[in-house]
Parts: C-alpha cells; sequence; structure tokens
C-alpha cells in the first residue's frame, strides 16, 4: 500500500491553505476600503474558481503556466517547469481555496460592529491599526471556519490539480487523484481505502466548522 | 409590485431552463436502448428493432440503426473516417463512437454501458470481457496490429532514444493499470532496465489513455512520451526518435467483437465486417496500422 497520496495531498491543503488565507484575509480587508462598483466586480473575480468547472480552472492553469507559455518559458529556465510537479498541485489547491477564504472573511469583516470601528478611530487608532487590532480579533471566529472550510477543499481538488499537476506517483499524486487512478484500473481496495479517508477527514472539518462558528 | 416582478422574473426562468432541457433532449440522442436476452446461437437472427420507444428526436431524420462503438483512444481518427464511408454505403445507421483507455472502456461495459462493439489495443482487456460472457465469443477477430515508439517534442533534439530517457525530466506514459500503451510502455522500459529508476525519481507522468500522452508531448509539457506510431502520424508537433524493439513488449493486437448484450447484434456484425474489408484495411494502413485478417 502506497500512503504517499496521504502526505501529497496534506502538503498541498496545508501550503495552499497558509496562502490563501494571507492572500484571502488582505483581499478580503483591502475589498472593504473600495467602493461599491469596484468591489462588486473584485467580488465576481475572486469567486471564479468556485464557479468555474475545475477542469477550465485546470486548462485555464496549464495555459498561464504550461510550458509554451511566457511564465511557463521564464520557469523553464530557472528549473524544469511547474507543470507536473508538486507545487502545481499547490497552486491548484491555493485557487480553489482562495474564494472561499475570501468570501467568508469579508463576511466576518462585516459582521463586525462598524461602532467599534469608530470609536477605534476616536482613539486615534490608524486605519491598519484598526484592522489588525479591532475587527480582525473580532472576526476571527468566522475567518477560522473559512480556513477550515478552504482546507477541505483544497484537500478534495482533483479536476484542476489532474490537469496542471497531472498523476506522477509519488510526486503529484493526491488523494483524489489515487482514487480516480484506482477506479480506472479497477483497484477498488485502494479506492475504498482513500475514499474512507478522505471521507473521515471531511466529518473532521466540519465538526471542527461547527465548533468554530460564531454564535 | 417588487413581489410581481420577482415572481416574473422566476417564472421565466423556469420557463427558459424548460425550453433549455428540451433542446437537450432533441438535438442529442436518447433513444432508450433495450437489452435483448443473452444470445445463444450464431446472433444473426436479432429480433426486428420495433419494439424501441419512441425516440425523442422527433424534430431530425427518424434514425433507422444506431450503434455505439467503445474503441481504443488511438483509433479515434481512423474509425471516425472509416464510419463515414460505412454510413455511405449504409444509410440510415448512426454510429456514435467512445473513444478513451480500453482499460476504462472495459469497466465501463462491466458496468453496464451499452456499447454495441469494443474494440481495445491489447487482448487483455477483451479476455477479461470474455471471461465473463460479455462478449459474442464467435465475433471476437484480432483486427489491428501496432507499433510503440518514443516521442518528443518537434522542437526538441533530446533524449534521443529509449536507452537515455534516464535523462529525461518528465516522461509521459498511459497509466498502465487502465491503458495499454502504458501496460507495453512499461515492458520496454522494463527491458532497457529504466522502469524502477524512473519511477523512483519521480518523472513519469501518468495519462489516463495514449492520446493525453501524445498532446503532452506535443504541448512540451512533457520532454518525452511513449506512444503508438499511429498516433505519433496524427500530429506534426512530435517526432518520433525511436521505435520500441519488437521483441521489448507484447505483440500489440487489437481484437474487436460484438458485445452479447448489444441491442443491434446484426447491424454491429455488419460494420464489424466492414472493418475487415479491403476498403477499411486500406485506411489503416494510410494511418500506420497492420490489418489483420482482411478479408
Amino acid at each position: 500500500m502506497d500512503y504517499s497520496p496521504l502526505w501529497i495531498s496534506l502538503r498541498a491543503a496545508i501550503l495552499s491553505t497558509l496562502i490563501a488565507f494571507f492572500l484571502g484575509v488582505c483581499a478580503a480587508g483591502l475589498t472593504q476600503k473600495t467602493g461599491k462598483l469596484t468591489r462588486g466586480i473584485l467580488d465576481a473575480f475572486f469567486a471564479l474558481p468556485i464557479v468555474l468547472p475545475p477542469t477550465v480552472t485546470g486548462f485555464l492553469l496549464l495555459v498561464v503556466f504550461g510550458n509554451n507559455s511566457v511564465i511557463g518559458q521564464l520557469l523553464l529556465q530557472v528549473g524544469s517547469g511547474i507543470v507536473f510537479s508538486w507545487p502545481a498541485t499547490v497552486i491548484a489547491a491555493t485557487i480553489v481555496a482562495f474564494p472561499i477564504v475570501y468570501r467568508t472573511s469579508r463576511g466576518a469583516f462585516d459582521q463586525v460592529d462598524k461602532e467599534l470601528l469608530s470609536a477605534g478611530r476616536t482613539l486615534g487608532f490608524g486605519e491598519f491599526d484598526i484592522f489588525w487590532r479591532i475587527q480582525l480579533p473580532l472576526a476571527w471566529p468566522g475567518i477560522l471556519s473559512g480556513i477550515i472550510l478552504g482546507f477541505a477543499r483544497a484537500l478534495g481538488e482533483f479536476g484542476a490539480t489532474m490537469m496542471v499537476a497531472g498523476n506522477i506517483a509519488g510526486r503529484t499524486q493526491t488523494i483524489p487523484i489515487a482514487i480516480y487512478s484506482a477506479v480506472q484500473g479497477g483497484d477498488m481496495e485502494t479506492a475504498y481505502f482513500w475514499t474512507a479517508i478522505i471521507s473521515f477527514a471531511a466529518i473532521l472539518m466540519i465538526w471542527l466548522i461547527n465548533l468554530f462558528e460564531p454564535r | 409590485m417588487r413581489d410581481r416582478l420577482l415572481s416574473l422574473r422566476i417564472i421565466s426562468l423556469v420557463i427558459l431552463s424548460l425550453a433549455v432541457i428540451y433542446f437537450a433532449f432533441t438535438q442529442t440522442s436518447t433513444m432508450p436502448i433495450q437489452y435483448t436476452m443473452s444470445y445463444e446461437s450464431d446472433g444473426v437472427n436479432s429480433e426486428p428493432t420495433a419494439g424501441k420507444a419512441a425516440p425523442s428526436a422527433e424534430l431530425i431524420e427518424p434514425l433507422n440503426e444506431q450503434l455505439l462503438i467503445s474503441a481504443a483512444a488511438s483509433l479515434k481518427d481512423v474509425l471516425q473516417e472509416i464510419a463515414e464511408i460505412y454510413k455511405s454505403h449504409t444509410p440510415g445507421v448512426a454510429i456514435s463512437f467512445n473513444f478513451g483507455a480500453s482499460g476504462t472502456l472495459q469497466r465501463q461495459i462491466e458496468q453496464g454501458a451499452p456499447a454495441d462493439i469494443f474494440i481495445s489495443a491489447s487482448p487483455k482487456q477483451m479476455d477479461a470481457l470474455e471471461s465473463k460472457g460479455m462478449i459474442l465469443s464467435e465475433s471476437r477477430t484480432d483486427i489491428l496490429q501496432n507499433r510503440l515508439v518514443l516521442v518528443i517534442p518537434a522542437n526538441a533534439d533530446k533524449p534521443a532514444s529509449f536507452e537515455s530517457l534516464f535523462t529525461v525530466n518528465r516522461l509521459a506514459l498511459g497509466d498502465p493499470a487502465s491503458v495499454p500503451a502504458g501496460q507495453y510502455g512499461e515492458q520496454v522500459l522494463n527491458t532497457f532496465g529504466l522502469l524502477d529508476l524512473l519511477k523512483a525519481e519521480g518523472k513519469i507522468v501518468l495519462g489516463s489513455d495514449v492520446r493525453t500522452v501524445l498532446n503532452w508531448v506535443e504541448t512540451g509539457n512533457a520532454d518525452a512520451g511513449i506512444v503508438y506510431a499511429t498516433d505519433a502520424f496524427t500530429t506534426e508537433e512530435v517526432r518520433i526518435v525511436e521505435s520500441a524493439p519488437e521483441v521489448s513488449h507484447d505483440p500489440i493486437i487489437y481484437p474487436a467483437a460484438v458485445l452479447a448484450k448489444s441491442a443491434g447484434i446484426e447491424i454491429a456484425l455488419d460494420f464489424l465486417n466492414f472493418l475487415f474489408s479491403s476498403d477499411a484495411a486500406e485506411l489503416f494502413r494510410q494511418y500506420g496500422f497492420t490489418p489483420l485478417n482482411e478479408n
């Protein structure tokens, strides 16, 4: 039994959730300041990875990062390219986790009582302090559930990962890809095993999210 | 006032969705496949197709016969061309293809996919179906032979041989669990003593069928790939650098058979026969296949 899909999946999901967390919270914090129209456009753009079919996301990633593209050629100069490598699993997982963290963070920030923020301003806090010391701590439970949801999504990412990271046993074969491969090859035992693992992880996530949900 | 506008919008959305669904049914084929009892006889006396439910395709020409052929991905271009010729001889037959990795197709059929004919890129998958009684054994015949080659992107010059594959960054290979080209490819790599090395170094990218492997080499996302000679001939974006020695892998034989659960056994047998005709054989040769059992 090859357990590498577990480590590959965990590595991709953890790294991508970390990146999505930073990007998502920053984006959510920044878009608060923008006008309604800009925010609407940015919202739609950031939400794309959730709405697009994963294969489309994967295809677009391939077009942008593939060895034939501008970015791809640059990456080839410094290494062996990003396609079919484990960083590609992180990229794919980040792209799908980011919208989730972004949206829940935005929702969490919106929930924070504006009066408290104003109170901060009267006390002489700068905008960053208001964000960092008032808004973020108060919005934290909501953000946390967003992170967990994003992690769950990153763990289950299949379509985009398949297209851009490929199926390399021991390098980019995540758990969902391992399940797909096992079913293709008729290896039902392996398929059941990984399905059980991921199902257990999913249940754990849901329980954790409920735990941290803001009352 | 606002409520009325909202309900108006909802109703128009529902009507639009229903219209789309209706068109989806009429523009595609959803004729129900009726399973006949399993055939013990010569399979020639099929029931007339009068029992078929009225097709939802009233807006397009009524079809007499429908064939669904599950075939190995490498046969994509040549079979579609052969089907066109067959349809010009035999009007009223609609031929749909389901191309994919032979292993995947085999599992689909085992799970009840309503195919009439199965053509695999290796006897393995056909044997599996035969042992489960899912094909008409009398109809099973080897139809083609193929060769395995190593390809690289057209504008590359390395690697130049199977032997030098240890220098490669990414070698594209069909997933041996379901793709015959991957199974043959592993045999070749084993012969050259490179399989374990490349696997251990994580240099092999597995494709879900041989055309995916080809595409990865075409786009330069893989440095090299192992595909059939016939696949390499379909594109100018790859170069063949070496042909696998015949002794390094099992003979690449494509068996074809009519499936026992086919709803149109007569027409399926007729099409299968056509595949062995000299017209079809000529077309196969043009694409680089070696026809077997030509009539």
